[in-house]
């Protein structure tokens, strides 16, 4: 029979367990928050830089899925304060989720190039890096590419891809299904699937790695991989893959490298307005477009800061004059087209 | 024989009463349990209804034929693998005595603490082109491109279901090595003194016996399968839980997405109901507790066959810990310092509290819905504790969806009232708090928790508590008194079983963690989702040996309870 100390005991725990279970929903009021598919330490560095100019702290919850989804039900009451995401295709989902508001802020209008911004002014990109091709340096004599080129037989056997669902390739399938059209698309895409050396796996560094191995010699990735390979002091291998390859920037017969971006926008019930325009500001200008370019290897996006010098030392980037929001629009039947032609089952079926 | 089909048990019912109890507190406490498992989705049944269906052409055409092979194709070569391994191991380890038979007893338990989305990896790289096999293959004979040889692919659907065989087999073994341990020695003995040997004993006597125990396992380990998204996403199996991703992601659709999980919920209920109906009759009871101590007798083994058990057992084990234990344990050697990271120990802390909290919340919940379907009997029960279940049957990612959009709703309701009638804001009370990833990780495996206390339950003579009751005992106290001490190791297997799964838990919980919580799995997807796996293999290790000894708790307490 509970005596009265197993009681007090009970009640104790009870108590004890219902202060863990409750205290995440006490959330202090001072910081930003932000809702990010973007890995926590890739954004810190210029957090830190805005933290330490103004005094105001940011909180990064990372998610890998689900993140609109997640602000849409918080609703009214989400913490949410900014979203940050790479890939157009995510951008677009949260304004038509309705997740996102509006910013009309002159300074930001200055600062990033209108291409980059949407219309109605629901997010704005802050970087942008390009979907190239590395190739290897031992084994592929071409310095040129275009991006037709890769569905060429010559290649059979020879090219290494992450999967053709990642968002980073279907960015690239919507770009062609807007410049080629669908048709035309799904005729380079089975040229495409017939060159793979292997089933689609792993992510952009894999490419580089599988090249080092000798087991591909081409591969699609972004270019800013490229510097973290060559800068990780943490894994020295990878210094040894990024040795392996040189970055080709393929193009569009009118057209240019594909690119596209990563960016931010304001959360619909931002519960820190003031602070959040600040720091969408912040990201916005000189310095944080610096920490951006020097730290993770990705292009600024605002005209006139310079790339990372061995960003630069790849050759010159001309990016694709295509709208990010035709690609976004372009998305669902890449997606589709890659199912249909099973791009994902590797050359072998 | 201690094995008795429920018929021949006699009258199971309560005998001729004048007023039978209706135990309307059971059942409404069952009720709850039953709607709160059952809340997420019917929130996801309303998502998926509001979608107009368009993207079934495409999925019709060029998705679901496809994803629909390679998910049969998955589950079918899973269940004969880990079937073949769990009921060998168990059989090799009860019936037989070889050297280090005691180690193996407890050591084929080792890899249900490695996550499958680890082991993926892991296999991934231990066979790829560039990891240790292939390259001293290349070595040995001189090879230079992966042209020049043929190396089988693991990452297949036919890879994917050696690399989920490997970590899923324990479920089997565990529920098996139970049965042919206190059912079946009895009849085993019967059927020795008759003349059979040891395999027409297992094949005749023992397999029959375990059949239930055998399915039990097996439909967790089904279940893991259909919703591993890890794994398949990894080694590039295209299943229908990798399409509910692409069709939500890449499409834009999460009607769709929940359409097609729906579908997949559909699949695992038939095939649970069709087992369910398969052994309608069948129920064994040991007749006497005393049973449970007797200590069986093993048949020896010299030489060669004890060499060959040895084998056999060895290969599972270094399969699912070995490997795994050698890719992550590679990387950490260079990289001790990970150890000393603070967020790292943090995380460590989360991942105990948040699997503690689970286990004890899913075998309160298991224990009253088992309690109210003992006294009541009902068919109504028996349904609630079916829905208990349910939240096994889906992916960790759709679960999640379906909590968060209920919860935030219930939050904001809540919220809503709270300032109309007092002034002050609630917030996110629940969707915004460490609840929402406990709640959600306890409906995904209540399903383990009942399913090791229900075979408990029926391991037991079936008059115990009656026998309390008629000596005047109320039903609960009979329960309380009686059948619950009894039940103690199936509460502490429970307990293992969530609390591991739990500890290996991501996509639920990263979906819905408030700001600042890392278990150790959202700390290695973190890490990983860099592409850079290394920075996160401490907390890859740390995970396998979180989860690694509660399963040795319970290995050792299962041997010291049944064998010594």
């Amino acid at each position: 029979m509970p005596s009265r100390t197993s009681r007090a005991l009970g009640a104790g725990i009870a108590a004890t367990i219902a202060a863990t279970l409750f205290a995440g929903a006490a959330l202090a009021q001072d910081k930003i928050n932000i809702y990010s598919y973007r890995q926590p330490d890739l954004i810190k560095p210029v957090l830190d830089a805005f933290t330490e100019e103004t005094g105001i702290a940011t909180e990064v919850l990372f998610l890998d899925k689900g993140l609109e989804d997640r602000i849409l039900a918080e609703g009214t009451n989400s913490p949410a304060d900014v979203i940050m995401t790479v890939d157009i295709g995510r951008l677009t989902a949260a304004k038509e989720m309705g997740v996102t508001q509006a910013v009309t802020d002159e300074e930001i209008n200055a600062d990033i190039p209108e291409q980059f911004r949407d219309p109605e002014g629901h997010w704005f990109g802050l970087t942008t890096r390009g979907r190239v091709v590395y190739a290897s340096v031992d084994r592929v004599e071409e310095d040129d590419l275009a991006y037709a080129d890769l569905a060429d037989p010559k290649w059979k056997g020879k090219i290494c891809i992450r999967s053709a669902q990642h968002s980073y390739n279907i960015g690239l399938f919507a770009s062609m299904i807007a410049h080629w059209g669908e048709e035309k698309t799904e005729e380079w895409m089975k040229g495409f699937k017939a060159n793979l050396a292997r089933k689609p796996e792993g992510n952009d560094r894999g490419g580089a790695k599988a090249i080092a191995a000798g087991e591909c010699d081409l591969a699609l990735g972004n270019t800013y991989y490229v510097g973290l390979m060559m800068t990780n002091e943490k894994e020295p291998e990878q210094k040894d893959w990024a040795k392996a390859i040189k970055v080709i920037f393929p193009t569009f017969e009118e057209g240019g490298t594909h690119v596209n971006i990563s960016g931010m926008a304001l959360a619909k019930n931002a519960p820190n307005k003031d602070a959040a325009l600040q720091l969408m500001r912040f990201l916005a200008s000189d310095e944080a477009q610096e920490i951006y370019a020097a730290e993770v290897f990705e292009y600024p996006v605002k005209p006139g800061v310079a790339a990372s010098e061995i960003v630069e030392s790849f050759g010159e980037i001309t990016p694709d004059t295509l709208s990010l929001s035709e690609i976004a629009a372009n998305r669902k039947a890449a997606s589709e087209m890659v199912d249909r032609v099973g791009v994902d089952d590797g050359a072998g079926s | 024989m201690t094995a008795v089909p429920a018929e021949a048990r006699g009258p199971a019912r309560a005998p001729k009463r004048v007023r039978r109890p209706r135990h309307w507190g059971a059942v409404a406490i069952a009720a709850l349990v039953a709607v709160v498992v059952a809340v997420p989705v019917v929130t996801l049944v309303g998502i998926a209804l509001s979608g107009d269906g368009s993207d079934w052409p495409h999925l019709a055409e060029n998705v679901l034929p496809r994803s629909l092979r390679d998910t049969l194709h998955l589950l079918v070569l899973t269940a004969a693998g880990t079937v073949s391994i769990g009921v060998v191991s168990a059989w090799l380890v009860v019936a037989f005595d070889f050297p280090f038979r005691r180690v193996f007893a407890w050591a084929l338990v080792l890899p249900l603490a490695v996550p499958t989305y680890l082991a993926a990896y892991a296999f991934g790289e231990f066979f790829h082109f560039t990891g240790p096999v292939q390259s001293l293959l290349r070595e040995a004979a001189g090879f230079q491109t992966s042209r020049d040889y043929w190396f089988p692919d693991i990452r297949s659907t036919t890879g994917a279901a050696i690399v989920l065989s490997a970590v899923l087999y324990p479920y089997v073994y565990l529920t098996t090595r139970i049965v042919f341990l206190l059912q079946g020695r009895g009849i085993a003995d019967v059927a020795r003194t008759l003349g059979a040997g040891p395999a027409r004993v297992l094949v005749k006597v023992l397999l029959p016996v375990a059949r239930p125990a055998i399915v039990a396992g097996l439909a967790l380990v089904m279940m893991e399968a259909i919703n591993d998204i890890g794994a398949a996403e990894y080694l590039g199996v295209r299943t229908l839980t990798l399409s509910v991703y692409s069709t939500w992601l890449n499409r834009g659709s999460l009607e769709g997405a929940a359409q097609i999980a729906l579908v997949m919920l559909v699949l695992v209920a038939g095939l649970i109901a069709a087992e369910q109906w398969g052994r309608r009759t069948r129920r064994f009871h040991a007749h006497r507790a005393t049973h449970l101590k007797a200590r069986p007798p093993r048949v020896s083994l010299g030489g060669l066959r004890a060499a060959l058990a040895v084998i056999a057992l060895l290969l599972p084990v270094a399969a699912g810990f070995g490997i795994p234990l050698w890719v992550f344990g590679g990387y950490v050697a260079v990289r001790l310092e990970q150890f000393a990271d603070p967020a790292l120990h943090a995380a460590f802390a989360t991942t105990v509290s948040i699997a503690t909290l689970t286990a004890l919340v899913t075998i309160a919940a298991a224990l009253l819905l088992l309690y109210a379907l003992r006294v009541t009997r009902s068919g109504l029960t028996a349904l609630l504790v079916r829905i208990g279940s349910v939240g096994y049957a889906l992916p960790g990612t759709i679960l999640g969806l379906g909590l968060l959009f209920s919860l935030a709703s219930l939050d904001n309701h809540v919220d809503a009232l709270a300032r109309e009638h007092f002034g002050v804001s609630t917030g996110l009370l629940f969707s915004g708090s460490i609840t929402a990833v406990v709640l959600a990780c306890s409906i995904r495996f209540l399903a383990l928790a009942e399913g090791a206390i229900r075979s408990g339950i029926e391991k037991l003579p079936p008059h115990l508590d009656e026998a309390a009751r008629s000596l005047g005992r109320a039903p609960y106290q009979a329960a309380a008194g009686v059948v619950l001490p009894l039940l103690g190791p199936a509460i502490l297997s429970a307990g293992v079983l969530v609390f591991v799964d739990t500890a290996k838990e991501l996509s639920a919980t990263i979906l819905l963690r408030p700001f600042g919580f890392n278990t150790l799995a959202t700390f290695v997807y973190e890490n990983a989702s860099r592409g850079v796996v290394e920075d996160g293999a401490a907390a890859a290790l740390l995970i396998i040996v979180t989860a690694l000894a509660p399963v040795a708790l319970l290995s050792g307490a299962l041997s010291r309870d049944r064998e010594a």
